[in-house]
């Protein structure tokens, strides 16, 4: 695997690769030494243009368990200019050897750039991208959902026929479009439940029903159900009167939680705004999966990490 | 190009007994035994070895795992990434007496992976290395304990291990050294 | 010392005719008459080659004064020329603003200074483009720039009071309001067309409607003011049908398209190559459709580059950080040769008249006249026989931010001659200092 930008571009075989390697990953963190000596020598740069601690430690994380070298840079607050900085930043660790980089973005198709832009020979993983993709937390949602369906016996297996919903900003939300098109290429059904202003103006071409309604949506009895994060800021740009209504139309509460089945996976991709899009009561629930989806954040970037530096490197 | 077929079935399963009664004979007796395989072909005939044990003693099979040694190899760039195997071990491997089994052993470098990476998963009293095929050709000072068969050949040549569970049959066979065979192989990538 | 002279010989002019064409002068003599004035001339074999009356563009981006790193008048009338050009209208948003008759001076002089082209300034609409005070309309019009056409062009006129004023007070010197019509707040940070694929890039999207919205609110102004009004880079199909219906109803209003929404489309986007980001955005393949439709039934009156040039760190980053704009002018006439006269939706007369003869007309300028006797020498021979891969090469302004580099573009521009000098020989612009004193000579010539 050269990058890591969308996962768009993988297909069923290359996602269930990376699940399966994480797998292993996953084990290894069962075990008293956590450490595997894989990546020694290696340099993985951290380039975070948006603040982001959780996806940052967990990146961190992933490549020190390989034993690779972390650098991290945080360029948000630099005084370079925007545009600079990116081809500038990618140029400078180039020098120092980077031999991948994780870079998050607040502008769509920044990891892109980088991959295709010849400023560095590094493996490109995006880590999120403005409001375009973030292919490895999907990629531990798939991991969790299937841990949860499958247990030890997950390997090679797909998401075939499993309903998921997810709920909530899609059109702002990176995490939404990855899951999207990875369920789909695992085979899951995804349904969207949005107010109609935060859902993209022709979402025709995606694999995924539309609704606006989520009492309809939990009545439709899903496999999972997917909050995700409400921005303070959507409420000043008026795509919803006010927070009170978007949390009794559209967030998960306790009298909704108990309509779902009792091994609904709730699952969140952080962080929570508690009492907004979920209740405390669904979030703290046993059906809810976001402590599991934390600890496979870990095992799959491993997983990425390791397929990205691992391998005949191709030429350019 | 005609294979050779150095070894039969009948010769694979004489070579496991004879291993068997070795391993059991160097630790005398079936106690503090943990038999690990090294995926693929490894891990098939340690299931073997393991069986083959409690036939002899008549008694419970030794415990029997998986070493998976990918991410403990010093070769991630120069081969096509390789997918990991899981590993297993089901018992603590401290104290114990662990024998690691491969099919070919070759250059030693899958064997050295192998021993750090036990040594992430605790500390054994003893390691042995149980191979049923050994090439020669050694990079490291590594030895193996348990020979089910020496087989000198040029480092051209390809040795080939057919398991019944994984392959249909079991054979071992050997491909004359033409250099794009020789290089490298399907199984584990080391140059068996 | 007496101006060159040309002869050339054999030129297929735009209905289709064979003729010779004498250029002496700065005047043009073409048939059987030719041949009588061409001793001592340049002799050109344009056997093969199409005599086009020189192109107006009434939509350059020339950047001087201000940005000189972008373009200069001088780099900008080059890279005219190149395409074939011999007038451009200079787009009023430069540093200072062309709001007064100081600036648009300036650019004139500029223009005759360098001498690859004619440079006829725009005036900003309104004060520093601010969209607030009505600029100096009338002192430009007065000025020795004679200013008929105005625009705040990369902002919409928004202030619909602000825009009927406008339109009214041309009327006293026959001026057009020339639109940038993109509603700001649909279009607040927008980065493509908004539609299914921006959805799926997370770019946030620029929607049709923001522009058809002001299209329809200013073609009805104009009709209730009894004004003209010119539309800037029409990109989408919902704004040809509006603008269909106004002239049908008797508006007068006129309408351009550029060369690459003629050809491109918003897939070119998904690699966030930001050569490809433009304002307004790429649309979709139905617009580009429906944008050659109606450039061939008359809705949409003339092509117009917006040539905007960047420099290479505008471009070279990521998308959302990138400049708007594409540099235009030298490939204008190979991309509509391809977009609408290879499709049999245009003749070459009808080029003449949507790249030359109607855009002079919009613009108030005594420019764009047919390759006949007695009119002024703005000639391009267009070589439309060679398809050549569009390279760096071919581009002879400032910008390199073209779309078509690496792509397959027809024909070439082989001659420009600009009232009688030969600014592009053989298919190379002629050097500055050359063009600089030819345009001393030509000027004292009268």
């Amino acid at each position: 695997m050269r990058h890591l930008l969308s996962t768009r571009d993988l297909d069923r075989d290359a996602a269930i690769g990376i699940l399966d390697v994480a797998e292993d990953m996953a084990d290894v963190a069962t075990r008293e030494v956590k450490k595997l000596p894989t990546l020694r020598g290696k340099t993985v740069v951290n380039l975070f243009f948006e603040d982001s601690t959780r996806t940052r430690i967990s990146f961190e994380a992933a490549a020190k368990r390989l034993s690779a070298d972390v650098i991290t840079f945080s360029a948000k607050g630099s005084s370079v200019s925007k545009g600079e900085s990116l081809k500038d930043t990618a140029q400078t660790l180039a020098a120092m050897g980077a031999d991948a980089v994780v870079i998050r973005h607040s502008a769509s198709g920044a990891p892109h750039t980088l991959a295709s832009s010849g400023w560095i020979d590094a493996g490109i993983l995006n880590a999120g991208d403005g409001t375009h993709e973030h292919p490895t937390q999907a990629l531990l949602d798939a991991f969790t959902m299937r841990k949860r369906l499958h247990g030890t016996a997950s390997r090679g297996k797909d998401l075939d026929g499993l309903r998921v919903t997810i709920v909530g900003d899609i059109l702002h939300s990176r995490v939404a479009r990855s899951n999207v098109w990875l369920l789909d290429t695992l085979g899951a059904e995804v349904t969207l439940v949005a107010p109609p202003t935060l859902l993209p103006v022709d979402t025709n071409q995606w694999p995924a029903g539309i609704g606006y309604d989520l009492d309809t949506a939990i009545a439709d009895d899903p496999d999972v159900i997917m909050m995700l994060r409400i921005q303070a800021e959507r409420m000043n740009a008026a795509f919803f009167p006010n927070a009170r209504e978007y949390s009794r139309t559209w967030g998960l509460d306790a009298e909704r939680l108990v309509r779902l089945r009792p091994d609904t996976m709730v699952m969140h991709p952080g962080p929570m705004i508690r009492g907004l899009e979920i209740s405390a009561a669904a979030a703290d629930s046993p059906r809810s999966l976001v402590r599991d989806q934390v600890a496979s954040g870990v095992s799959v970037r491993m997983a990425a990490l390791y397929l990205l530096l691992s391998g005949d490197r191709e030429v350019n | 190009m005609t294979a050779r077929t150095v070894l039969q079935q009948a010769d694979i399963a004489r070579a496991l007994t004879r291993i068997a009664h070795e391993i059991l004979e160097s630790n005398r007796g079936s106690d503090d035994l943990v038999i690990l395989g090294i995926p693929t072909r490894g891990v098939t005939l340690a299931r073997r070895l393991g069986a083959t044990i409690a036939r002899i003693e008549d008694g419970e099979a030794p415990p029997v795992g998986a070493l998976d040694v990918t991410m403990y190899r010093d070769d991630l760039a120069k081969h096509p990434t390789r997918t990991p195997s899981p590993t297993s071990v089901p018992v603590s491997i401290d104290g114990a007496t662990v024998v690691l089994v491969d099919d070919v052993l070759f250059s030693g470098r899958t064997i050295r992976a192998a021993l750090d990476a036990l040594s992430d998963l605790g500390r054994p009293k003893a390691v042995r290395l149980a191979v049923l095929v050994d090439r020669g050709h050694r990079e490291f000072p590594i030895r193996a304990d348990f020979v089910g068969k020496n087989l000198p050949s040029s480092a051209r040549e390809r040795i080939n291990v057919r398991l019944a569970e994984v392959d249909g049959d079991d054979a071992v066979t050997i491909d004359g050294g033409e250099p794009e065979h020789g290089e490298r192989d399907e199984h584990e990538g080391e140059k068996h | 010392m007496s101006r060159e002279r040309f002869f050339i010989e054999g030129a297929t002019l735009v209905d289709g005719s064979s003729a010779d064409i004498l250029i002496s002068d700065g005047t043009l003599t073409v048939g059987a008459d030719a041949k009588t004035g061409s001793q001592d001339a340049t002799s050109i074999d344009a056997s093969g080659l199409i005599a086009l009356p020189g192109l107006v563009d009434l939509h350059t981006h020339l950047r001087e004064p201000g940005y000189e790193q972008s373009e200069t008048v001088l780099s900008g009338t080059r890279a005219a020329a190149a395409g074939g050009y011999t007038t451009v209208f200079a787009m009023a948003n430069t540093s200072p603003v062309a709001d007064t008759a100081g600036v648009v001076e300036q650019e004139l002089s500029l223009g005759l200074a360098a001498g690859y082209a004619t440079v006829q300034p725009i005036g900003a609409v309104t004060m520093g483009l601010a969209g607030e005070r009505l600029a100096e309309l009338g002192a430009m019009a007065a000025s020795r720039a004679r200013v008929r056409v105005f625009s705040d062009d990369g902002m919409c006129v928004f202030d619909p009071l602000l825009m009927r004023r406008a339109l009214e007070y041309v009327k006293a010197f026959d001026g057009v309001i020339a639109q940038h019509a993109q509603e700001p707040r649909l279009t607040a940070g927008a980065q493509m067309n908004e539609g299914a694929l921006s959805g799926t890039l997370g770019l946030a999207g620029w929607p049709a409607v923001a522009e058809e919205s002001i299209i329809a609110r200013d073609v009805l102004l104009a009709e209730h003011v009894g004004s003209r009004l010119h539309v800037c880079h029409v990109s989408t199909a919902g704004s040809v049908d509006i603008i269909r219906w106004a002239k049908a109803r008797g508006i007068d209003v006129t309408a351009e398209v550029t060369p690459h929404h003629l050809l491109l489309t918003e897939e070119l986007v998904a690699g966030y190559d930001a050569r490809f980001k433009v304002n307004p955005p790429l649309r979709r393949e139905e617009d580009v459709q429906a944008l050659r439709s109606a450039l061939a039934d008359g809705t949409i009156d003339i092509v117009a580059t917006d040539h905007a040039p960047h420099p290479i760190e505008a471009k070279d980053c990521e998308w959302d950080a990138a400049a708007n704009g594409m540099v235009g002018l030298e490939s204008a006439l190979s991309v509509v040769h391809k977009a609408v006269v290879e499709t049999g939706l245009l003749g070459w007369s009808d080029v003449a008249r949507v790249m030359a003869q109607a855009p002079a007309r919009i613009g108030r300028v005594e420019r764009g006249r047919p390759v006949a006797s007695g009119f002024r020498a703005d000639v391009v021979l267009y070589d439309p026989n060679k398809t050549d891969v569009f390279d760096v090469d071919r581009l002879a302004g400032k910008g390199v931010n073209s779309p078509y580099l690496g792509r397959e573009l027809p024909g070439r521009v082989l001659w420009t001659f600009h009232g009688g000098t030969a600014t592009v020989r053989d298919g190379n612009p002629i050097a500055k200092d050359e063009a600089a004193s030819l345009a001393k000579e030509s000027e004292q010539h009268g």
